[in-house]
């Protein structure tokens, strides 16, 4: 027994290893940059894909060949992140925090064909490292040589970043970056030189994660999301910016992996993100993280003053609900197929705004509360022998109380930190659907969800998802200029003075978050009976992905934001995916252009420049009008 | 309430930080009506001090009485229904909401309104906010966004904001800072005028010893966490202790 | 395989999801549309080669002049490994491009997902992959067919071979999700009946897509089985192979394991292919009935390739569909349903029908032994498994159908 503890203890040891090293690089640039990198785990892959080409081609048996190649693409990663950095994400950073999130979500849709085009659809398995084919006999069992050497790894580059950043004044400039960016601008550093080296750096270090991979992995096309997920529960276990924290989660995380094996198997879908939610329930900041220096919302420009319609856009706004509502009297069928989607999507990321704009509460896991909708409503239909009628009406209840709940926990948490807590809860809710399976039929589903004869025509179930959805969200309109949606923006713009005008402030977002969960819920339950059945993917990390898309796409400081996000970002989907196989890339792209050109959102920059042009051109008549 | 009773009374304050003693041992007292200065040389204690009688901080020892009643170690939403304002030392206000939206914020929570899903803020106690911009001078400011105004601006905004709950007391920490000298004049001159009118003790902290010696009614001097002189603004100034640690050190004026 | 690559961006990147022989044009309005959905982007390995077989059938049926005289042209939609996005595709399909026939799906749920589709729209659907038993059986609708072999039936299979064999304790690894449990079920159900004695000392679940191969290989080593099952594929089989190589995990057991014998997850292996697996699989270049011979030269010839066990599913699909619309002698929708219950086809494997009864096809599988020849992963000892002799009684078929 005691053998078998110490051999499970390596083998977590030695998954700890890669796990570290991209999860520091992703510290490092997220410390200086306050970049959420979604494109982490692709330049992983990336790393992976080069370390195999180039072995192949210097020959793996030759240990040049082997670790030249493993270096030589950990360094080209380093190259590729220069490019995006320099590309993409310096004409973004003045934008709105997590904005540029957005960019590197784009940059993996793209790296995500580019690899499928370049390195093809099989798996490649790369040749086993020179001087570590073999094992020795450790505790009576058989462990590779190789784990052992990446067991070493982990604690030579821990010392490494650490010689790096207290012997050398890049790491001194990266040390004051994080802790306080502010500081670093006020110290006159070529600011762009030092983003562009820590985020080549960073990527470097992905790179080489992947590369190290080679002879212990296959190199598939899925690495990148399998990476990307578990990498960002490393660093904000270990506290954002922290390596040393990095390396403690990664182990703790490993470790707890291999055990989690032993005892439970099936725990290892979601185990993960269980240690996440204990931890930041424990330790909001992670293990080794600290309270952020000075005001939280310090960097990016201030928020926007959020007006009321003006007049024009009122009618605007009428039109289109107009031109909705008529639809289907000229439409076919199958667009009206499309435009209940988008109906639908519009709710789901309206409600996710309504936490995050106003709340200022990012959610990384938003789909939790879309598919406990959905299966609220599903297993009414299942189980009780519901209709549609009150399923319809059960199901947000579902979700918000898992609002009440998971949310209790999450507004206790502010920035990334909160986002993550709320990815560990979607995270476990998914898993428990997933593996529920004689409650919820697990990643099968639950089908005949199909809504009752009278709403089953495509127009009569377009009727009813428009009316829902479009009162949800000029109710949640109103609420976000009512006294309520006054005072959450109050607490988010500054929660200091919030308090000391006798607002609760926790208890103003938590309630927030409710609202929040139940009209998810709501668009969930409508997706169910509009696609007939539900899954677990309902609620998986895409689905929250793509409502995080929606809301910033359109712009988080407005209010039409993510009703225009949700038309533009779910209507190019669809559209892209119909028209070609390589629609990743084009998504992706889109996405990368979009942002680039509308920093602000879609709907922000809109306003932004009807602003700018309306004061350029009558300065008095726009002062008239605001002293009206 | 009788004029001679105090509306703040404070009695041993104490508070560490790790070992250091940021407060101790304070006692003192504002009458209605009363302009109180509380000054000392840097890392005296002032913030420290201002925070645990709000409510921000819970003092390790000591009592707060609020025109008799305990606050102390209460919430500072709880202080501010007491009857508490207050004004920071780093401006703190809404930044995406007009000047005017500012002062309603304040006025609606006052009214208990907050918790309304239906209704526009904008709409709700904009005579009040509006009265109370014109006590400060910002009326004509009223639908400029907090985020675009001058330093200045922004310290009447937080008064006006600090007024709307018709307050006991009021705390104003460094409440001229980053003023030009004549607009510290003219805030302090308001706020004593408005102070006096309405009956309202004031606490405020201040560098600036001329803003102290023409606008206190009485000053209390920290230094070290612990009170070293207390009296009219002459008595102070003639004390030697106070001479000794604070006056001698050359910070007579504006440093901050 | 550059060259191979380049047809297959060139095919994707004409844009044109709709993808016709060029004698179509002439014919445009007469051409009999099938809709096919798939993980494409998301499971790229299996469905590449599934799609180029299936154009090379669809191009070979056009040229020996269509069907009923009309040719077969096809829609592909790609549901990016999402049955709510499946459903979106499937009721466009139906409702904008017209067509007459949807067929397709890889992943278990999107197969149920369109499955669900079709009953609710009273329209037929031939899955083409899914291999959930549930999708003929337990979820079965009179609209759906399905032609790969399922679960159960491959699982069946290599009970038959594990029963053989003296092992009594047995450790299981499988992938954690519908495909791995349903395989673990069926196998532990059948050897028990095959031999009481038998007994499972170990179970790991994985999740898909992201195995611990070291920690998993030592678990199974602490419970010092006498063989192995196992289910997982791909990335996890590949990661757990080469672990259990080094750890010598597999050293004197006998490993049984799905679909492990197929192209697809064989050839990544390479040389370091486990030698002596009985497995599930498709031996491409050793099948010499004169159907497959032909369809391997085709295939060649057009990719300069050689085909997967996709390209089978895939030739085979538009095979049965063809067959299914002569046999109904028309495309609406009641008479391919008709058509469809008992149709007869020459698959590729041999001789297929679609059972009446349950809607399954009897398409089979090679069952056979791993070993390594040439630096690569090959199947001996092989024999075809006719999946006829793999199900359930028509009666007890039936019986699993509550929607009929």
């Amino acid at each position: 027994m005691i053998d078998l503890i110490l051999t499970q203890t390596l083998n977590g040891l030695a998954s700890a290893s890669s796990l570290f090293l991209v999860a520091s690089g992703l510290s490092i640039i997220f410390g200086v940059t306050r970049i959420v990198n979604f494109a982490h785990g692709s330049l992983y892959m990336l790393g992976a894909y080069l370390a195999w080409t180039l072995v192949t081609h210097f020959g793996p048996a030759d240990a040049l060949g082997f670790w030249g190649g493993v270096l030589l693409a950990a360094a080209l990663t380093g190259l590729v992140g220069v490019v995006i950095e320099v590309l993409i994400l310096r004409r973004i950073y003045q934008a709105p925090e997590l904005f540029q999130l957005l960019a590197t979500f784009g940059v993996v849709l793209m790296i995500q064909d580019i690899a499928l085009g370049v390195w093809g659809a099989e798996d490649k398995l790369g040749p086993r490292a020179p001087g570590f084919k073999s094992f020795v006999v450790i505790f009576g069992n058989r462990f590779p040589t190789y784990e052992l050497f990446l067991i070493a790894i982990g604690p030579i580059v821990l010392l490494i970043l650490w010689l790096l950043f207290q012997k050398t004044r890049w790491g001194t400039l990266v040390r004051a970056a994080t802790q306080d960016r502010e500081m670093v601008g006020a110290l006159g550093v070529n600011q762009r030189l030092l983003f562009t080296s820590v985020f080549a750096f960073g990527s470097m270090l992905a790179g080489l994660g992947g590369a190290l991979q080679l002879p212990r992995e296959a190199v598939t096309l899925h690495m990148d999301l399998a990476m990307i997920s578990e990498a960002f529960v490393v660093v904000v276990v270990g506290g954002l910016g922290s390596v040393t924290g990095a390396y403690l989660a990664a182990i703790l995380i490993g470790i707890l992996h291999a055990f989690g094996i032993l005892i439970f198997p099936k725990i290892t879908l979601v185990l993960v993100f269980l240690v996440m939610a204990v931890v930041l329930v424990v330790k909001p900041y992670g293990l080794m993280g600290k309270a952020p220096v000075g005001h939280a919302r310090s960097h990016g420009p201030a928020a926007p003053l959020m007006l009321p319609a003006d007049g024009a856009t009122k009618i605007a706004g009428l039109i289109a609900l107009l031109i909705l509502a008529l639809a289907p009297l000229v439409t076919p069928d199958h667009i009206l197929l499309t435009l209940t989607e988008l109906v639908i999507f519009a709710l789901f990321a309206a409600s996710l705004h309504f936490m995050m704009g106003p709340g200022g509460m990012v959610s990384f896991g938003h789909a939790a509360y879309f598919g406990l909708g959905a299966y609220g409503a599903a297993l009414a239909v299942k189980w009780l022998g519901a209709p549609m009628e009150p399923a319809l009406l059960m199901a947000p209840f579902l979700a918000g109380i898992a609002g009440v709940v998971f949310g209790w926990f999450c507004v206790r948490l502010s920035g990334v930190y909160l986002a993550m807590l709320t990815l560990a809860f979607a995270q476990i809710a998914w898993a428990t659907a997933f593996q529920s399976v004689d409650l919820t039929g697990g990643d099968n589903g639950i089908l005949g969800v199909w809504p009752s004869a009278w709403a089953a025509s495509k127009a009569a179930y377009y009727y009813l998802s428009l009316t829902i959805c479009a009162g949800a969200v000029l109710l949640l309109r109103l609420t976000i200029f009512s006294p309520f949606g006054y005072g959450l923006r109050a607490g988010r713009d500054n929660a200091l003075r919030a308090e000391a005008i006798g607002l609760d402030v926790v208890r103003l977002q938590w309630v927030a978050f409710v609202v929040a969960a139940f009209c998810a819920g709501m668009a969930g339950a409508l997706f169910a009976f509009f696609k007939g059945s539900v899954f677990p993917t309902y609620m998986a990390i895409p689905r929250s992905v793509d409502a995080l898309l929606m809301v910033l796409l359109g712009g988080v400081q407005t209010v039409a934001g993510p009703i225009v996000g949700a038309f533009a970002y779910a209507g190019l989907h669809e559209q892209l995916m119909k028209a070609t196989m390589y629609w990743r890339f084009v998504l992706g792209l889109s996405i990368v252009v979009l942002v680039v050109l509308f920093p602000r959102g879609l709907v922000g920059t809109a306003l932004m420049l009807r602003e700018r042009r309306r004061r350029r051109e009558k300065p008095a008549a726009a002062l008239a009008e605001a002293s009206r | 309430m009788s004029a001679a009773e105090p509306i703040l009374v404070v009695r041993d304050l104490a508070k560490s930080f790790g070992g250091l003693r940021a407060v101790d041992g304070v006692s003192f007292s504002v009458l209605p009506g009363q302009m109180l200065a509380l000054i000392g040389p840097n890392g005296a204690g002032k913030t420290t001090c201002f925070n645990m009688l709000n409510g921000q901080l819970r003092p390790d020892g000591g009592t707060v009485l609020l025109a008799g009643q305990p606050i102390t170690g209460l919430k500072p939403r709880t202080v501010w229904r007491m009857g508490v304002g207050r004004t920071f030392q780093i401006t703190a206000t809404f930044t995406s909401m007009t000047v005017r939206e500012n002062v309603q914020m304040a006025l609606i929570s006052h009214a208990g309104e907050i918790w309304r899903p239906f209704g526009r803020a904008r709409d709700c106690h904009r005579e009040a906010a509006d009265a109370l911009l014109a006590q400060v001078g910002m009326a004509e400011q009223a639908e400029r966004a907090c985020g675009v105004l001058a330093y200045g601006d922004l310290k009447r905004v937080e008064l006006a904001v600090a007024l709307a709950n018709d307050p006991k007391l009021l705390l104003m920490d460094e409440p001229t800072a980053g003023m030009a000298p004549r607009e510290r004049i003219e805030l302090m001159a308001l706020t004593a005028g408005i102070a006096t009118a309405r009956g309202i003790a004031v606490l405020f902290t201040e560098h600036d010893m001329d803003v102290v010696f023409t606008h206190s009614d009485s000053v209390i001097v920290l230094d070290r966490g612990r009170l070293i002189a207390h009296g009219t603004a002459e008595e102070v100034r003639r004390d030697p202790n106070v001479r000794a640690v604070y006056l001698g050190s050359g910070t007579t004026s504006g440093g901050h | 395989m550059t060259i191979d690559r380049r047809s297959f961006l060139a095919a994707a990147s004409a844009g044109a999801t709709v993808l016709a022989a060029p004698s179509v044009l002439r014919a445009q309005g007469a051409a009999i549309r099938i809709g096919e959905i798939n993980s494409y982007t998301a499971q790229p390995a299996f469905l590449k080669p599934y799609r180029q077989a299936w154009e090379l059938a669809i191009e070979q049926a056009n040229a020996a002049g269509g069907v009923l005289g009309r040719k077969l042209e096809t829609v592909f939609r790609d549901d990016g490994g999402k049955p709510e996005d499946a459903v979106r595709h499937a009721g466009d399909l139906v409702n904008a491009e017209k067509v007459d026939i949807v067929a397709g799906g890889f992943l278990s749920n999107v197969g149920l997902a369109i499955a669900d589709f079709a009953a609710q729209n009273k329209r037929l659907y031939l899955a083409s992959e899914p291999l959930s038993d549930a999708l003929v059986w337990a979820k079965g609708n009179p609209y759906t067919f399905r032609l790969r072999c399922s679960t159960y039936m491959q699982a069946a299979m290599l009970v038959e071979e594990a029963a053989k064999l003296p092992a009594k304790k047995w450790a299981i690894v499988a992938p954690n999700y519908e495909y791995g449990q349903s395989a673990v079920k069926w196998f532990k159900e059948l050897l028990k009946r095959a031999k009481p004695d038998v007994e499972f000392v170990a179970e790991q679940f994985p999740a898909l897509g992201r195995i611990d191969a070291g920690a998993t290989v030592q678990a199974l080593e602490a419970s010092k089985p006498d063989a192995i099952f196992n289910v997982t594929f791909a990335g996890d089989l590949t990661n757990f192979v080469r672990q259990g190589n080094t750890r010598g995990l597999f050293e004197g057991r006998t490993v049984v394991s799905m679909l492990t014998g197929e192209p697809e997850y064989l050839d990544p292996l390479g040389a370091e292919t486990p030698v002596g697996w009985i497995v599930t699989g498709y031996p491409h270049a050793e099948i010499t009935t004169p159907e497959h011979v032909k369809f391997v030269e085709a295939y060649k010839a057009k990719y300069n390739d050689y085909p997967r066990l996709g390209s089978v599913v895939g030739y085979d699909t538009v095979q049965s569909i063809r067959a299914a619309i002569a046999k109904a002698g028309a495309v609406e929708n009641d008479k391919l349903i008709a058509a469809f219950k008992g149709l007869s086809f020459p698959g590729l494997f041999g001789p297929i029908t679609y059972r009446a009864s349950d809607h399954q096809s009897t398409m089979g599988a090679y069952v056979g032994k791993t070993a390594v020849k040439g630096g690569k992963g090959v199947m001996i000892d092989w024999r075809y498994a006719d999946g006829a002799n793999y199900l359930p009684s028509d009666a007890e078929a039936k019986a699993m159908r509550p929607a009929g």
